[in-house]
């Protein structure tokens, strides 16, 4: 894997401030979860409107968190195949 | 509904060893869904519900984790041009109705027959539909590496064909993965059915993706990708239902989305390594082990609803620990075959790039 990372950072340069970034906002993320958990138990265990809020939450989560993970197989140079198998 | 309600308060305590777990099953999970379009359900919502989380608000997060994993796994694999959006949607909002359809059968076996004649129902769901789908997935997977033209053009079915040449004014409309107008009156019963499979035992792609090969003719790869665009519309409309009845513990869904969003990345990485008959191989794999493990909790229901003699405590609780096990192994099996067929793309890859260096070196 490192040799195809060194190959990959010739020709572009690897996101690791991206990843970083959206690593510590997801980790923050995460934490501020765990550490509220009776707090947004008891408001989402309500129902309702606060659905819209709980599923906002999802996306910020896969928004932040889904680009991190894509950040992280981009650094280790685990990319798709150069020759993309696309369909017709 | 109220009662729901209470059930949800009895929301679990987390610690390290449960939160790993739940990270590492999602992972797993992710890493198949990210490849065929969907799986991971089946082995997730047991797998909370073994740490002592009610059933439906081990469902109920289960779907909120399902649809921004689908919609993560649905972008990456855009990028590839890889998902018919269009296909997804139309599929996605009939599939939409039968959830609820579904949900409402379910609804009605539980209130009749109580826990264990629902049950039943959802084994005898997994049981036949896999085993009729699934085993011709497989067979035709079977059929195209015997054949030794695992690198040509998936050929349409005949079936496929027909489809593709009815015409029905007024209801066709052009769908880029397959090249063709296809009447809707044709994908709504094939979208519905694939929520009611979602609705019955958390898995519609068992339904979706098949269908969309073998009945409307598109390619294996853009049908499992297409499949996390139905997952996204499908889990979006399941969550928001589930979440204003206070059903959906965020942290559960989100400790798992945490895995699952590093499991989709890869498994969509992986469709880019491998030949088209890979996500049958992997999917027909899945679904005919899947259908051994809930074929042996069929006597548990029969004999919990009197059917047949009771069996001792001892045999229910092996017979559940084995059919667990089972179900985990499938999962397992599954993200094993995409990693070694990705470990091994990747690997004539770089054969393939050391050689034109050399030759290029020789010009």
């Amino acid at each position: 894997m490192k040799k195809d990372g060194g190959e990959m950072s010739e020709k572009k340069k690897k996101p690791y401030a991206g990843m970083t970034l959206m690593g510590i906002i997801s980790v923050g993320m995460y934490a501020a979860l765990l550490l509220n958990q009776d707090f947004l138990n008891n408001y989402f265990g309500h129902g309702g409107a606060y659905a819209f809020l709980l599923v906002a939450t999802a996306f910020a989560f896969s928004f932040v968190h889904g680009s991190f993970t894509g950040h992280f197989w981009t650094v280790l140079g685990v990319e798709a195949a150069k020759k993309k198998r696309e369909v017709k | 509904m109220h009662d729901m309600v209470k059930e949800a308060a009895n929301f679990i305590n987390l610690d390290v060893m449960t939160v790993a777990y739940l990270f590492i099953v999602g992972f797993v999970g992710g890493l198949v869904s990210g490849f065929i379009g969907s799986g991971g359900a089946f082995v997730l919502t047991p797998a909370m519900m073994s740490l002592g989380v009610p059933g439906l608000v081990a469902v109920a997060s289960n779907m909120c984790h399902k649809f921004p994993k689908a919609l993560i796994g649905a972008l990456k694999r855009a990028k590839y041009g890889q998902v018919d959006v269009k296909l997804g949607i139309v599929l996605g909002i009939s599939a939409e109705a039968g959830v609820l359809y579904g949900a409402q059968i379910q609804e009605n076996i539980k209130k009749n027959f109580g826990d264990a004649g629902s049950n039943l129902y959802v084994s005898a769901a997994f049981v036949v539909i896999l085993a009729i789908v699934g085993s011709f997935v497989l067979l035709d997977a079977w059929k195209t590496y015997k054949s030794g033209n695992t690198n040509e053009e998936e050929k349409l079915t005949k079936l496929a064909r027909r489809v593709q040449s009815i015409n029905i004014p007024g209801t066709m409309v052009y769908f880029k993965s397959l090249n063709a107008k296809v009447s809707v009156l044709f994908t709504i019963p094939l979208g519905f059915a694939t929520g009611m499979l979602a609705a019955t035992i958390a898995v519609g792609g068992f339904i979706g993706v098949p269908s969309m090969i073998y009945v409307l003719g598109a390619p294996s790869l853009m049908a499992s990708a297409t499949e996390l665009v139905i997952a996204f519309v499908m889990g979006l409309g399941g969550s928001l239902k589930y979440a204003m009845h206070g059903l959906v513990d965020i942290r559960l869904a989100m400790i798992i989305l945490a895995g699952s969003l590093f499991g989709i990345q890869l498994g969509a990485i992986g469709t880019t390594y491998v030949k088209p008959h890979m996500i049958k191989v992997v999917m027909g794999l899945i679904m005919v082990i899947v259908l051994f493990s809930r074929a042996l909790m069929v006597p548990v229901y029969l004999s919990q609803l009197g059917l047949i003699q009771t069996l001792s405590d001892a045999l229910t609780k092996t017979l559940k620990n084995v059919s667990f096990g089972i179900m985990i192994f499938a999962l397992v099996l599954g993200a094993f075959i995409v990693l070694k067929a990705m470990w091994q793309g990747r690997r004539v890859e770089r054969l393939q790039h050391a050689g034109a260096a050399l030759e290029h070196g020789k010009v």
